[in-house]
């Protein structure tokens, strides 16, 4: 792919195996096949309901979990054939920020050493220089500088998340996967926190990968945005094109379903029967089929694959080969003319 | 040893906002609690207490219920909150009322204290009323209605759907038995079979199709969404007039949470009743309502129709509110925020509680707290931007100090 990405992940496969011994052990598909890529100082959106995967990707990707299958490339390098050593050397890169400020954050040791623990331990900046770097931390992240010996217990939901993304921060890393990282925080501190991620992306460049069920937050902070159901990418593309032209019939019912802060806008809304199968016994051929307004015998028997139907638009879903065969044929005819 | 301790508490009051509390004071606090706490439990345990003490009359017949100056207060050790501060709102007959406002703003206690749910002992309601017309037409006056009484008002003619159906389900229990034994409560001369089919038939009212089979079910064996239609057919088994719905949606997906607020929606046509829905999500107040109160701090800061709250907000806090939800229908670059948060519920300032983060505070917010000013017959905020006097007291304070200015700079020799 082309350079300006700066992760590029293939097929990316997590299994979990549940009760049973040999062929009838379960295996739950929770990340089935997953390929994207995220260019350099760009935000994508990853977005899908609870367990259909999101958080799992992004703690693959980590390597937090061991991968079932597939390959994650962090700068052109992959991530599996890197050696105990040089995988500890690429971590401080890549950070991740959690959903709940409370529990991530250890009661026993003061701010400071919150954020600066692992600057020491990677030696991110000469030792003379270490409280220096931390107290710029703390102010790019919206800490006063004085907070710098207390505990966590003392900060209110925002602060302790400002806390932790100051932790990563303060690493230098390039990439951060953002997981649920407002999902616990109130609407007023929800765009403080946003504001401040945009801020420091500005500033350092940084690159995100923001995982989230919220659809409007991750309008507001996306680029690209992919669309996970049970395990899988549905659609995936620049955020105009997801938000303008959802395509994928849950794309639409997903998009449809989030309440609009205005009592006259009136939504055709699509309302979804039935709730998300259970990953552990996902619908055969397409897994969208049980709930899919549109569904046709063909759904249940093939899986539908990712394609483009446009320009950095790609959806899976069986509706759509028409508009594949037409963007195939035109690409072809650009590329022999 | 007295001396050094007092020291050091000023010390580190001078470092942070928080208040800490010696030893000693937080025993004193402590002690002076449990006169109080006993005082108010003393009164709801009372038995045989004459009907006339608890009935009253609503304001506007076409209320289910009139909250009117309502207090709610927890005694804790490290002093008292005022979870509730002073509450006045109406619940018309058949219609929704959405309350919204942040984490810790005394949305739930507000409701809790309708049920006389709120945690006790250190939570009492202090001071006001929560007037409430029952079927029989006989209106109650919540907080003075002794414990005995309560219970046939609460469950069957007032319900509660909370946001983790699972706190409020027994595990251990199939659905059908949970159910069974609210039909058997609430509904007169009941048997076992009557019981039943009862409940079967509430499982098929909130959409459940296999009723027969989740009525066999254990909870955990149910998905979030079919928990919470669980919970909503519990609601229903009795006919309420007022269902309370506290974060229904807040823990279901998108696509669950559309389904449940439709629900919601039909049934409160077919009863004829009233729903208390209290969300922090905009978007759902601004789908569900028909009236809006936003609360901040334990009080009301404003209140209206639905249309006037998202169309014309008039409070710092609404509008700011309103403008910090990234939107799907349109996008900006940046989003607002409102800096800073919400006071310490146990210090609370004697002026307008959003001083410390309102951009359009003046001097003159610094004076008494802020009435509520009306826009309309239905629309009302409390800022002192809207209040005549207060506006015209800060006008006269720009014009001193305007004449200060002009006389400082003349002294300086600046001016001719
Ligand atoms: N059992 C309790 N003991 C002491 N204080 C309490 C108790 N319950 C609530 N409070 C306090 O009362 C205030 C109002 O709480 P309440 O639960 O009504 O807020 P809320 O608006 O429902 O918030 P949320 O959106 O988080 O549900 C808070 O300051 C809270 O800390
Ligand atoms: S009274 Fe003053 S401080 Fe309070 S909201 Fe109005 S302008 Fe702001
Ligand atoms: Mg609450």
């Amino acid at each position: 792919m082309d350079n300006s990405s700066i992760l590029v992940v293939e097929n990316l496969k997590k299994y979990y195996y549940g009760g049973g011994i040999g062929k009838n052990r379960v295996a739950v598909k929770a990340v089935d096949d997953v390929s994207f890529s995220i260019e350099r100082g760009t935000t994508m959106g990853l977005v899908g309901e609870s367990g259909c995967g999101k958080t799992t990707v992004g703690r693959t990707i980590l390597r937090l979990h061991d991968v079932t299958g597939g390959k994650v490339s962090f700068k052109g390098r992959d991530l599996a054939k890197l050696s105990k050593r040089e995988l500890r050397r690429m971590r401080p890169q890549l950070q991740m920020i959690f959903q709940d400020p409370y529990s991530s954050l250890s009661p026993r040791m003061p701010v400071g050493e919150i954020i600066g623990e692992a600057v020491r331990e990677h030696n991110i900046v000469p030792a003379d220089q270490y409280r220096q770097h931390i107290m710029k931390v703390m102010r790019s992240c919206g800490l006063q500088p004085q907070y710098f010996s207390r505990y966590p217990h003392e900060f209110s939901g925002g602060q302790r998340q400002r806390i932790c993304i100051a932790r990563a921060v303060a690493l230098n890393p390039d990439f951060i996967i953002c997981d649920e990282p407002v999902s616990a925080l109130d609407v007023s501190i929800q765009a403080q926190i946003l504001n401040l991620m945009q801020d420091l992306q500005d500033e350092f460049g940084y690159t995100y990968m923001f995982i989230s069920h919220d659809l409007s937050v991750v309008e507001h902070i996306s680029d690209t945005i992919a669309v996970m159901y049970l395990g899988s990418i549905v659609e995936i593309g620049d955020k105009e094109s997801v938000f303008d032209k959802p395509s994928h019939p849950y794309t639409k019912a997903l998009l449809s379903a989030v309440p609009v802060a205005d009592p006259d806008y009136r939504m055709n809304r699509i309302v979804l029967a039935g709730d998300i199968p259970s990953p552990a016994n996902p619908p055969s051929g397409c897994k969208f089929r049980t709930r899919c307004p549109y569904a046709m015998e063909r759904c249940a028997k093939e899986v539908p694959v990712l394609a483009n139907i446009d320009d950095g638009h790609e959806v899976a879903c069986h509706l759509f080969d028409d508009e594949v065969a037409a963007y195939n044929a035109k690409v072809k005819g650009d590329i022999s003319a | 040893m007295a001396l050094k301790l007092k020291k050091n508490k000023k010390q580190i009051k001078g470092v942070d906002d928080q208040t800490y509390l010696t030893l000693k004071e937080e025993r004193a606090i402590s002690k002076a609690n449990m006169r109080v706490m006993k005082e108010f439990e003393r009164k709801k345990r009372r038995e045989n207490v004459d009907p006339s003490e608890y009935l009253t009359k609503m304001r506007d017949p076409n209320n289910v219920v009139e909250f009117d100056n309502l207090h709610t207060f927890f005694f804790t050790d490290v002093g008292t909150t005022r979870a509730v501060n002073g509450v006045s709102f109406d619940v018309p007959t058949g219609k929704t009322v959405g309350i919204v406002g942040e984490s810790g703003c005394g949305k739930s206690v507000t409701s809790l204290s309708l049920m006389q749910l709120v945690q006790a002992p250190q939570g009492q309601i202090v001071e006001g009323s929560i007037r409430y017309k029952a079927t029989d037409g006989k209106v109650y006056d919540i907080p003075k209605v002794p414990m005995n009484e309560m219970l046939h008002i609460r469950g069957k003619e007032i319900s509660m759907i909370f946001q983790e159906p699972m706190t409020s389900l027994n595990p251990v229990f199939r659905i059908g038995r949970q159910l069974d034994e609210v039909v058997m409560l609430h509904v007169p001369d009941s048997t076992a079979d009557s019981a039943r089919k009862r409940s079967i038939e509430m499982l098929k009212t909130v959409g459940i199709a296999d009723g027969e089979r989740v009525y066999e079910s254990y909870p955990h064996e149910l998905s979030g969404g079919m928990r919470q239609r669980v919970m909503i057919a519990m609601a229903l088994i009795c006919d309420p007039r007022l269902i309370i719905a506290d974060e229904p949606t807040t823990a279901l997906d998108v696509t669950i949470q559309a389904q449940i607020l439709e629900l919601l929606r039909n049934i409160k046509d077919k009863i004829n009743g009233s729903i208390m829905l209290i969300t922090h999500d905009l978007g759902v107040i601004a789908e569900m309502a028909d009236q809006v109160v936003v609360m901040y701090a334990g009080r009301i800061i404003e209140e209206g129709t639905v249309r006037e709250i998202f169309h014309s907000p008039k409070h710092p806090y609404t509008v700011g509110l309103m403008l910090s939800k990234p939107r799907v229908d349109q996008g900006v670059d940046r989003l607002y925020s409102i800096p800073g948060q919400v006071p310490n519920p146990i210090n609370m300032p004697d002026h307008c509680y959003f001083y410390n983060r309102c951009e359009r505070a003046m001097p003159v917010c610094l004076g008494p707290y802020p009435d509520l000013i009306p826009f309309s017959d239905t629309h009302r905020a409390a800022c002192l931007l809207y209040d005549e006097a207060a506006m015209a007291r800060q006008a006269e304070l720009d014009r001193e100090a305007t004449v200060e200015d002009v006389s400082a700079a003349s002294e300086r020799g600046e001016v001719e």
